[in-house]
């Protein structure tokens, strides 16, 4: 069984830091606020997948389980918020575009 | 007696919220109650009895926490920090309905907070940072207002991106130690450290470092504390950003990653760096707020320096600045909101002689800007000397004479804002303003109080509160 | 083992799919697609019940709140997507520099593979672990649950003002300053306390240009 857990881990190691850089891509390049959302979305999906890996090659999947349960519990009110956030936001300034959201600088 | 800490505040948000209307007046003297009770916890409970379990029927309740002399300390501040915000907020907001919302905010922040620095295992932590995170984001687009709408969506998405990075370190942790709780992550780490493992632990350490506002990640910190309410930033320059992220990196290292030489330079190195940008920052900075974010940044630094060190003085001194911290930071932040609603800007420029119809706020200012900048007798001098003493003796001189140098800029700034906004002639559009409403002026004096006197009683605090810190390191 | 080699690319097309396209609901359409290739990824990893949430909640819930946003916000004018365009070919090349810098990284350090914790005795039940040794989590989602009505209900009620209840005097709101008025969102001017005001500041949806 280890050639298969060593594959395994290989797919893992090449195809979730994908997932990561897709992720942080979304966050960083990106003038719409919905897409940072998305962003993040995916940042947490390729954060589960780890966490699904860790329980199964370890064998705790039970305990794997209960904190991507609640991961991704907190992960659905936290977007909640940032939408209605964004709904706010577009309210004042009449557009998506993150820049005008620049105010801040200095 | 640790897990009533968490159920009675939630009980009481519960309970606040059923739909009967004498209820939300309860709101403000609950929350009151809830501060004073947590600070006298915090000063006058034995150490067994925080341990001992006492709500526990059928099983649940159980909750694994621990409270240590560090936790202490940190239940302590988050206590008088909830007192200062509670005033702040709730005389400077108008809206009844809003006022209400606030005291429920704060009180669910305060129970996150009680929660991280209680708990003895990485997930949990993550869960009530994330709790945290979310009741102080809320917090800052109180007011439904463009900056701070903006302030809260940067700090989610910052915040977020951390917390992926510590969810990804707990993750490569779970897969070579097989567990999340502080003792077993560190035993094993002790015993097979290897590539994988250095990296959760850097990646870690970057995902706090963003939530501590370090340089370099330190970008969203004066965008936030400046676009908050009143009585929000309060709270956060006070406290969340000390609790979420200083505690738990000091928690951390000494706890679960130990002081590998690669680690110590890290932390001194960031540290120093945060010191001398946040310092050098605050000097150009007309708008109050700002000033005294890039400020934080600065004082921060000194801690995440004296943390590096890895020596007990070094993380006593931390601990004891980030007390002294929460303080003062609080104090100029609720100075700053009686004189934000008193004159209506927070441009510095704009202000000026405003001690003459202000004396109060002015005199606990200068208390405050003498306790950052490290003056005698003051509580942080105490603090600044236990740190550049320790870091001196750890033979790093060159960061020692770093954070002396820094100290001056320090005073420098905060002498530039007193004169500006304090001394000097009374501007014409100001010259019908009042001192600050009495419920601003508790918090003012009571943190001004505090601070005179910690410091002049600064020997009896060294034989009962720092020297025991040090049993609380390995 | 090729079943999830062609599960974990699809899951990375798709993700890709939904970073790349320039329509919003295209992209959350991709999303929620990422997420039912990760149920059943999570379904072959031996994680059945996490599967159902990530199913229910990221494919369901999060899609939706998606959709309802980008229904409740303008896309963006003509103008607008022409400037996106060109600022996009800015950032476009820091997408393929960090996959090779990262492909780079792990060629030269190589992937360990020995690092893994042998199996454990055999995994509790998902249902038992939670309830007995992680209750502080679960008092935590419920906190988590609390500051998001806290924050929907502070970010999405509409503000109605009325006349001052009578109530403890200490209570009654505090005459605010001439100046404090600068920092309320323009609303509140203070109120006399007969005055009997019931106006609504209506949640306007800025409607969907066609």
């Amino acid at each position: 069984m280890t050639g298969n857990t060593a594959q395994l881990i290989r797919m893992m190691a090449i195809f979730i830091p994908l997932l990561f850089i897709a992720g942080f891509y979304c966050v960083i390049a990106t003038r719409s606020l919905i897409r940072a959302l998305i962003g993040i979305e995916i940042l947490t999906k390729a954060v589960t997948l780890l966490l699904v890996v860790a329980g199964y090659l370890t064998g705790r999947t039970a305990f794997s389980q209960a904190c991507v349960i609640t991961l991704i519990t907190i992960e659905a009110v936290v977007l909640a918020v940032a939408a209605g956030l964004i709904v706010n936001a577009v309210q004042h300034t009449d557009s998506l575009d993150k820049r005008k959201l620049e105010n801040l600088r200095g | 007696m640790a897990s009533l800490l968490i159920l009675v505040p939630l009980l009481g948000v519960i309970l606040l919220n059923l739909p009967l209307r004498f209820l939300k007046r309860l709101a403000f003297p609950f929350a009151l109650a809830l501060a004073l009770i947590q600070a006298s916890l915090a000063l006058f409970l034995p150490a067994d009895l925080w341990n001992r379990i006492v709500v526990s029927f059928d099983g649940l309740g159980n909750f694994n926490l621990t409270v240590d002399r560090l936790s202490i300390v940190l239940i302590l501040s988050i206590a008088i920090v909830l007192f200062a915000a509670l005033f702040v907020g709730w005389f400077t907001i108008q809206d009844e309905k809003k006022r209400f919302n606030f005291i429920n905010l704060l009180i669910l922040a305060v129970i996150g907070m009680n929660g991280v620095v209680m708990v003895r295992d990485l997930f949990s932590l993550y869960v009530y940072l994330e709790v945290t995170v979310l009741a102080s984001l809320v917090l800052i687009s109180l007011d439904r207002d463009r900056d701070g709408l903006e302030g809260s969506f940067k700090y989610l998405i910052l915040s977020t991106v951390a917390t992926v990075m510590m969810l990804t370190a707990i993750a490569l942790l779970l897969m070579t130690t097989g567990s999340t709780s502080f003792s077993e992550v560190a035993a094993a780490l002790k015993t097979r450290p290897d590539y994988v493992t250095t990296l959760a632990v850097a990646v870690f350490v970057g995902g706090l470092s963003i939530k501590s506002g370090l340089v370099p990640f330190h970008g969203w910190l004066p965008d936030v504390y400046s676009s908050a309410p009143a009585g929000a930033a309060v709270l956060l320059a006070g406290i969340v950003t000390k609790a979420t992220g200083i505690y738990t990196m000091i928690r951390l290292v000494t706890a679960v990653f130990g002081f590998t030489p690669q680690l110590k330079a890290l932390l001194l190195f960031i540290g120093a760096i945060s010191i001398v940008v946040g310092a050098l920052a605050a000097l150009g900075q007309k708008d109050f707020r700002r000033m005294l974010a890039y400020s934080s940044i600065s004082q921060m630094g000194y801690m995440i320096l004296s943390l590096g060190t890895g020596t007990p003085l070094g993380i006593a001194g931390a601990v004891f600045h980030l007390f002294n911290h929460a303080i003062f930071k609080t104090q100029l932040f609720v100075n700053a909101a009686a004189v934000e609603e008193q004159t209506g800007t927070h441009d510095m420029d704009v202000m000026g002689g405003l001690s003459a119809r202000m004396p109060v706020t002015g005199a606990t200012s200068v208390v405050a800007f003498l306790s950052t900048a490290g003056i005698p007798p003051l509580a942080g001098f105490w603090s600044k000397l236990i740190i550049i003493v320790a870091v001196w003796v750890s033979g790093y001189h060159i960061y020692a004479t770093v954070a002396v140098l820094a100290s001056l800029v320090t005073c420098a700034y905060f002498l530039s804002m007193q004169r500006r906004v304090f001394f000097g002639k009374l501007a014409e559009e100001f010259q019908s303003i009042k001192e600050a409403r009495v419920g601003i002026l508790v918090p003012e004096v009571v943190l001004a109080l505090i601070t005179i006197a910690i410091g002049v009683l600064f020997p009896y605090f060294l034989n009962s509160f720092i020297l025991p810190m040090i049993s609380i390191v390995g | 083992m090729t079943i999830n080699l062609l599960l974990l690319m699809a899951l990375t097309i798709t993700a890709l799919g939904s970073v790349l396209k320039k329509d919003l609901v295209k992209a959350a359409i991709a999303l929620a697609v990422t997420s039912i290739i990760l149920t059943i990824l999570m379904f072959r990893l031996a994680s059945p019940l996490a599967a159902v949430f990530e199913l229910s909640v990221c494919a369901g819930l999060i899609t939706v709140i998606f959709m309802s946003t980008i229904s409740l916000t303008k896309p963006l004018t003509a103008q607008q997507e022409e400037e996106r365009l060109h600022s996009r070919a800015k950032h476009f090349a820091s997408l393929p520099v960090m996959v090779i810098a990262a492909a780079a990284v792990l060629v030269f350090v190589g992937i360990p593979t020995n690092f893994i914790l042998p199996p454990a005795a055999p995994a509790g039940d998902v249902r038992n672990v939670l309830w007995n040794e992680r209750q502080f989590d679960l008092v935590g989602q419920m906190l988590v649950v609390l500051a998001g009505c806290f924050g929907i209900l502070v970010l999405f009620k509409e503000r109605v003002k009325t006349t001052r209840r009578a109530g403890a005097a200490w209570m009654r709101a505090i005459p605010p300053t001439a100046a404090g008025d600068k920092f309320n969102n323009g609303a509140q001017a203070p109120m006399k306390d007969d005055e009997v005001v019931s106006e609504t500041v209506p949640f306007e949806s800025v409607g969907r240009k066609t």
